[in-house]
């Protein structure tokens, strides 16, 4: 919606199942790698894109020391649910705009999640990689993310019980 | 939400099988009885009527018998089901990344403003 004509299609985010445990997640951005990088490691700049409006949830707290061996905390609020939601775990490697690990550890049945960055033609593509433990958790994750957002959940319920 | 999600599961485990993702390729194109997919995919009808019976309860196939033959057929709801939940996760995932798309853009223009110093 916000990208527009010729560009629409190059922003296009892709979203695909990979072998039984992984979730390969693209996208290719109009500015070199050190702009990309920036606003994934300057905590900051993180914070304002990472949960998007429409998800509805707020930041109460933000703790992110990104350097490798570094641990991050994320603590969320969300009107539909009574507790704050915490999300944490270690960030394994931060090398300067070329790749971020982080560890999910706030279950064990979090992934471990990779970012790699790539600039070609001052553009570039970022691969968000998750590999979670085990098949069932990852098709949990997927389904689950829509629960995080209950308005869009009623909509697609009321979609799937029209084509019933 | 416990309903959609453990139906989700039996959906993604019955998907998790090569011959039973064939299976589904196969009903795509047409109606097909479980021996006739046995004998397609090289297996004993026991074996294959155990796939059948996985998709069956996961409801990404129905089948009928008439007789002695049991017919196939693509329970097509189901997966649609499952296409709308990854275009769901898809959607955050683009909500996300336009959010980051305008600040990366902000960023820009802002080096460019600083004189290309870096």
């Amino acid at each position: 919606m916000a990208s527009e004509g010729s560009s629409a299609a190059s922003k296009r985010t892709a979203v695909e199942r990979k072998g039984d445990r992984e979730l390969v997640v693209t996208r290719t951005f109009d500015a070199p790698v050190h702009l990309v990088f920036e606003a994934w490691r300057n905590p900051e700049l993180f914070k304002r894109w990472w949960i998007p409006k429409s998800a509805g949830m707020s930041l109460v707290s933000g703790d992110m020391d990104i350097r490798t061996g570094g641990t991050y905390r994320l603590v969320f609020k969300h009107p539909a649910f009574d507790q704050p939601m915490a999300f944490f775990g270690t960030y394994k490697e931060v090398t300067e705009n070329t790749r971020l690990v982080w560890t999910n550890e706030e279950s064990d049945q979090g992934a471990l999640t990779t970012v790699t960055f790539e600039e070609k033609d001052g553009k570039t593509l970022v691969t968000l990689h998750e590999l979670y433990p085990t098949e069932a958790a990852r098709d949990e994750a997927i389904a689950g993310s829509a629960e995080g957002l209950p308005e869009q959940f009623a909509q697609l319920d009321e979609l799937l019980a029209a084509r019933a | 939400m416990v309903h959609y999600q453990a139906r989700l599961d039996a959906t993604f485990a019955a998907l998790s099988d090569v011959t039973r993702r064939g299976v589904l390729e196969q009903l795509g194109r047409s109606d097909a009885s479980v021996s006739d997919l046995a004998q397609r995919f090289h297996m004993t009808l026991t074996g294959m009527g155990k796939h059948v019976s996985i998709l069956e309860e996961a409801g990404l196939v129905t089948t009928e018998k008439v007789g002695r033959v049991r017919t196939c057929k693509l329970g097509m709801r189901q997966l649609e089901e499952e296409a709308a939940w990854i275009e769901r996760h898809r959607e955050l995932w683009s909500a996300r990344f336009d959010a980051l798309d305008e600040i990366v853009d902000h960023l820009k223009r802002e080096e460019k403003a600083n004189g290309k110093r870096r």
